[in-house]
């Protein structure tokens, strides 16, 4: 419940109680409408718990919460801008970052963050001249550019087609590994959860609790050819025999 | 422009413009029908150029009394667009007032503004005000609430403010809306402003229109009218440039093809 030095407690939906360890990677499995969407709104602040108590590191919950950078299943990319201004969407609403704002001394900072995703010479493209995979790495970058110290992501990858989606699990893969961030990511992709995740949860449906916490043991770095080692497969199969429908 | 798209976008309606001219021209001249009826292109291009001082000074008044009721339409339409946007309740409120103004015809209001304002340009310069701001605020509340809540979220989670999300997604996301509008608007300010003129004032192509037509100079008035059609089209061109220049990006399909 409460958030140490090195852990974060949250408490959700029903009865659902998460420890996040600082740069910790988690994903969270279930059925559709077991409610993951849900329990990230909460814990994004974006939707006020009913009941019960929700704290990110130690501070209870009240509104949208500035540590904390979102990621959504469609790229959510404004239109009239170009993907350099959407990263540096953040920068002008988050503090202290707004109060210094000035492109010129971010885009610096934002450049960098897309050649880290493989987006060399994109930032000045709009959203349309972009490929499905390419927006949603952008919608990462904005996510990550005002360093928060929680990454929400809500089947980010869910719309991609499969080789594209596994591009973007090693580009989150690098980026996670290079900021130490904590990450918590809703998927439905148990292959992928498994990939990326040090631990996985699995939730049931309605109403949504996590029926098992599952640590994904297998060495990191992680490389593709890790997803098809018996090891792997053992995971994945065992969480499928644990989600029902 | 390559040779086709010249083709298309300029020789095409140039020479329907001039057929439309010419087939005037034949039909006036084979029926006979006579120049207080229905002029032909050469006596109308003929009285346009022999008056052309009065129509030149007439004009001018014209559109600068349309500018000017057009540019008070769209700061107190956008001004208005957004505060109805803003809030439902604001929407609930004003829309049936404002509709029911809309739906009152302008024609009816230009004595009661003349009778206020005296003859003049103040007159002309309201009714092109009164008819074009209502398009404005239609279009820009209805971005505003068709902004896709999704957008909206993106910034919410970041604790954006209220005021923050009209600022950087609302706004935005309605501006080809309000360019839209401003298309239809600027034709609505130049009716307002004519309509104005005909009913009573002292200047104006409207009021040169009425006085040519009180003394049968038909050539005249079709002069007028066909002033008022190019000054009409030169209007709307200009506000689509600058509705082109500001939201190219709502318009991507058309820019690539």
């Amino acid at each position: 419940m409460a958030y140490g030095r090195g852990a974060a407690a949250v408490r959700a939906i029903d009865e659902v109680t998460l420890d996040i360890a600082r740069g910790e990677f988690v994903a969270v499995v279930g059925p559709s409408g077991c409610g993951k969407s849900s329990l990230m709104k909460l814990i994004s602040g974006l939707h006020p718990p009913l009941g019960g108590s929700l704290t990110v590191e130690g501070k209870p919950v009240t509104g949208p919460l500035k540590s904390v950078g979102m990621a959504f299943q469609n790229s959510n990319l404004l239109p009239w801008r170009t993907a350099l201004d959407n990263v540096l969407l953040p920068l002008e609403i988050v503090e202290p970052y707004r109060r210094q704002f000035s492109k010129d001394k971010f885009s610096g900072k934002a450049r960098a963050l897309l050649e880290s995703v493989g987006l060399h010479g994109f930032a000045d493209k709009h959203p349309w001249e972009l490929s499905g995979g390419m927006q949603q790495r952008t919608s990462i970058c904005r996510a990550l550019i005002h360093e928060p110290e929680i990454l929400l992501l809500d089947e980010p990858f869910g719309a991609l087609d499969a080789f594209t989606r596994e591009e973007l699990w090693m580009a989150l893969r690098d980026l996670q590994a290079a900021r130490k961030v904590t990450v918590m990511l809703v998927t439905h992709d148990l292959r992928e959860a498994v990939f990326l995740a040090d631990t996985v949860y699995v939730m049931s449906s309605r109403p949504g609790r996590i029926v098992r916490r599952c640590e994904v043991k297998l060495p990191r770095p992680r490389d593709l050819e890790v997803t098809y080692t018996q090891a792997f497969q053992d995971v994945v199969h065992e969480l499928r025999s644990l989600i029902r429908g | 422009m390559d040779r086709r798209e010249f083709a298309i976008k300029v020789v095409s309606p140039a020479l329907f413009t001039v057929g439309l001219f010419v087939v005037w021209e034949i039909v006036c001249r084979a029926l006979h029908v006579p120049l207080t009826i229905l002029p032909a292109p050469s006596d109308v291009f003929g009285a346009l150029w022999q008056y052309r001082k009065p129509i030149w000074d007439n004009s001018f008044v014209t559109l600068w009394t349309t500018l000017a009721g057009f540019l008070i339409a769209t700061l107190f339409g956008l001004a208005l667009g957004i505060a109805v946007g803003w809030h439902r309740a604001l929407y609930a409120g004003i829309y049936p007032v404002m509709v029911g103004f809309n739906s009152i015809p302008k024609v009816a209001v230009v004595p009661v503004l003349i009778l206020w304002f005296g003859l003049g340009e103040i007159p002309a310069v309201i009714t092109a005000f009164l008819i074009s701001f209502f398009p404005i605020v239609v279009n820009v509340a209805t971005g505003l609430a068709t902004t896709e809540p999704e957008l909206e979220d993106v910034l919410r989670a970041l604790g954006a403010s209220k005021l923050d999300i009209m600022r950087k997604v609302g706004i935005p996301r309605s501006l080809p809306y309000f360019f839209g509008s401003l298309k239809v608007a600027i034709t609505l300010a130049f009716v307002g402003a004519v309509v104005s003129e005909t009913v009573g004032a002292n200047k104006g192509i409207g009021k040169l229109m009425l006085d040519a037509q009180a003394s049968f100079q038909v050539p005249i008035v079709f002069a007028g009218l066909l002033v008022l059609a190019v000054l009409g089209i030169l209007l709307y061109a200009a506000t689509a440039a600058i509705e082109a220049r500001f939201t190219g990006w709502a318009f991507r399909g058309q820019a690539n093809r």
